[in-house]
């Protein structure tokens, strides 16, 4: 009785997994796989070694390993920070940091855009101080400091949530025994945070890869990413089987990426939710 | 904080669904009637005077580029009563069978609009039986005085070295290929391999200077003086100029593209008589005076061309040109889905380089 009630519980759950992804991920796959006459082709798939598509393939891997290694740098002696204050103090940094989640994302990054304009604040505010201007507006930096700034949450929370469940006795432990700082830290503190900081690159990296408005919008469309190839096969060119098909393309190294997180998280340890 | 998270998650997402689950509820007596239009393309309050008038409610949508707005109707998902597509994109739809005969008997005010215009209409719409001409215009470079040395006259300024990073570009290929293709005195609807991959070439060898790459935003950057020259659609110019007064608007000599948006209505239309109801009143000369100041488009209505107050717009030679005195004025033509594809690659290679 009890375990039917639970079912009925996860009915709406199951609905909509099937309502929203698991038949969208099923026509991403027919028309990834066929072409415009319906039969089955592999066309569109390998269309991904298209000199054009490969640029924009290695640009956006390369634009989203920077912003994943930067986001990392930020993110582990913030997250190390967080745990050293006292409990009242920590949440609410912690509340400071998801404030800005709860504005919409197109916005931040059209604040962005505002900011960094030749004519913007950033730059008004350097030329009132007779400083050199900053001219990193439509160029891949902009693209980088875009991913940065909207993923960064998701790299602090994992790192800070693994962190927090260190048991203070074990670093105790560790200095009782005669280690050094930087000996706890990478001996003790670095190998028991390494889920948090898996599944924090799991999620910068895979909305970094497959972006394509923080390129559109701060790269002023002048670089194009593979994520800005596929948005606009569909809106554009009207060839949703080519998006499709580049699109699973895309799925392959998601997918890789989060092997390699269950691989080393085995817990689910480093998932802030 | 899982919890509070959870809350918030769950929060937002029922929040979303109630948002949602009010849009349907559209039971006057007289029906509704589904408008799809481009963005900012019509005075607000007129929609309301539509509906205090006939009873009809209006229901709005509005498309970014005229091949957004294609694949969805053509999915037939939503089924529009009136959609408002330009000249190339109304001839791809007639070729694809997807607009309904328009019966004049009951757009009376089709009186309104200047003959001329349904003339030139000829070249998608040939008998002119599907489209009734909303706005027209051309295509042309918006400049800021101060910023630039003389005046300008030839879309190659925007291949000068000086005003590197300074320009602005249209992100659409159509757009995009006509200005290369005018500046190397191509037709605008060229097929021809080489013509094209020369303007690909122009386009490449253009993109270190170019800024960037914009659909809208044009207005708004030139406005903050962001660029020095930008391509810009004669609609939009007037209104840059009202807010900012170092701007001017040019069509340069090499010809450009001349354009008409015009109503047309889907097979599928589920309130066809609506559909005509509306563009009827949409061609009444109060009505399109209203829009002509709100969007500052150029309106094809003679009758409410001749009301417009200012004297000044009303013989502006942005909105109201003596084409005659131009060369290699054309319109865009649907290229069937082979010539689409070989714009959309060659942009493709543009944009990637």
């Amino acid at each position: 009785m009890n375990s039917m009630k639970k079912k009925l519980l996860g009915l709406p759950y199951y609905l909509w997994c099937v309502v929203f992804i698991l038949i969208p991920l099923g026509m991403v796959f027919y028309y990834g796989l066929t072409d415009k006459s319906g039969a089955f082709t592999l066309e569109n798939i390998v269309s991904i070694t298209a000199p054009e598509h490969l640029k924009a393939l290695f640009l956006a891997l390369l634009l989203s390993v920077i912003a994943t290694l930067l986001c990392l740098l930020l993110a582990y002696p913030l997250a190390m920070i967080l745990c050293g204050m006292q409990v009242n103090q920590h949440s609410f940094i912690v509340f400071i940091f998801i404030l800005p989640m709860w504005m919409n994302f197109l916005l931040r990054t059209l604040a962005w855009q505002t900011l960094l304009e030749k004519t913007g604040v950033i730059n008004s505010i350097l030329h009132f101080l007779h400083l050199p201007g900053l001219n990193i507006i439509n160029t891949p930096y902009a693209i980088v400091l875009g991913m940065v700034y909207n993923f960064l949450p998701f790299m602090v929370l994992p790192i800070y949530n693994a962190l927090s469940k260190i048991d203070d006795n074990v670093i105790q432990a560790a200095r009782d025994l005669g280690a050094n700082g930087l000996q706890v830290f990478l001996k003790i503190t670095l190998p028991l945070s390494t889920p948090g900081i898996i599944s924090g690159i799991t999620m910068v990296f895979v909305p970094a890869l497959t972006t394509f408005v923080i390129s559109k919008l701060l790269g002023g469309s002048k670089v194009l990413l593979i994520g800005n190839v596929i948005e606009e096969e569909f809106t554009q060119a009207s060839n949703w089987h080519l998006g499709s098909g580049l699109s699973i393309v895309l799925m392959i190294f998601i997918l890789v990426n989060m092997i390699l997180s269950a691989v080393f998280d085995k817990d689910g340890e480093g998932n802030f939710l | 904080m899982k919890k509070i998270l959870c809350t918030i998650l769950a929060l937002s997402s029922a929040f979303s669904l109630v948002l949602t689950g009010c849009g349907s509820s559209g039971n006057d007596s007289n029906g509704e009637v589904i408008v799809y239009n481009w963005g900012e393309y019509l005075d607000p309050e007129v929609l309301t005077i539509f509906e205090e008038e006939t009873g009809i409610k209006v229901v709005y949508d509005e498309f970014e580029t005229n091949e957004v707005m294609y694949p969805k109707v053509e999915a037939g998902a939503t089924a529009y009563d009136v959609i408002c597509p330009s000249d190339y994109m109304i001839q791809k739809m007639i070729e694809n069978d997807l607009l309904a005969e328009i019966n004049f008997d009951n757009i009376p005010n089709i009186k309104n609009i200047g003959t001329q215009y349904m003339e030139q209409s000829k070249e998608f719409d040939p008998e002119n039986k599907y489209s009734v001409p909303y706005c027209f215009g051309t295509v042309g470079i918006l400049y800021n005085k101060t910023m630039v040395d003389g005046p300008i006259d030839s879309w190659s300024v925007l291949w000068d070295e000086k005003y590197a990073d300074n320009i602005l570009m249209q992100d659409s290929v159509r757009d995009a290929f006509m200005v290369a293709l005018k500046l190397n005195g191509y037709s605008m609807n060229s097929l021809n391999k080489e013509e094209l991959e020369t303007a690909k070439d122009a386009l490449i060898a253009q993109k270190p200077l170019v800024q960037a790459y914009v659909i809208d935003q044009v207005r708004d950057k030139m406005i903050g003086d962001e660029a020095a020259i930008g391509v810009i659609y004669s609609g939009e110019a007037i209104y840059t100029q009202r807010e900012n007064e170092n701007l001017e608007y040019v069509i340069p000599k090499e010809g450009t593209n001349v354009w008409i948006d015009s109503w047309v209505i889907p097979k599928n239309a589920p309130n066809k008589e609506n559909a005509e109801k509306f563009i009827n009143f949409m061609c009444r000369e109060d009505i399109a005076l209203m829009n002509f100041e709100y969007i500052t488009y150029s309106t094809p209505n003679t009758a409410a061309q001749a009301l417009i107050e200012d004297e000044e717009i009303k013989n502006s030679p942005i909105a109201f040109p003596d084409l005659s005195q131009y060369e290699n004025l054309e319109t865009f033509q649907y290229l069937g889905s082979e010539g689409d594809e070989l714009y959309n690659n060659l942009w493709k290679e543009v944009k990637s380089e």
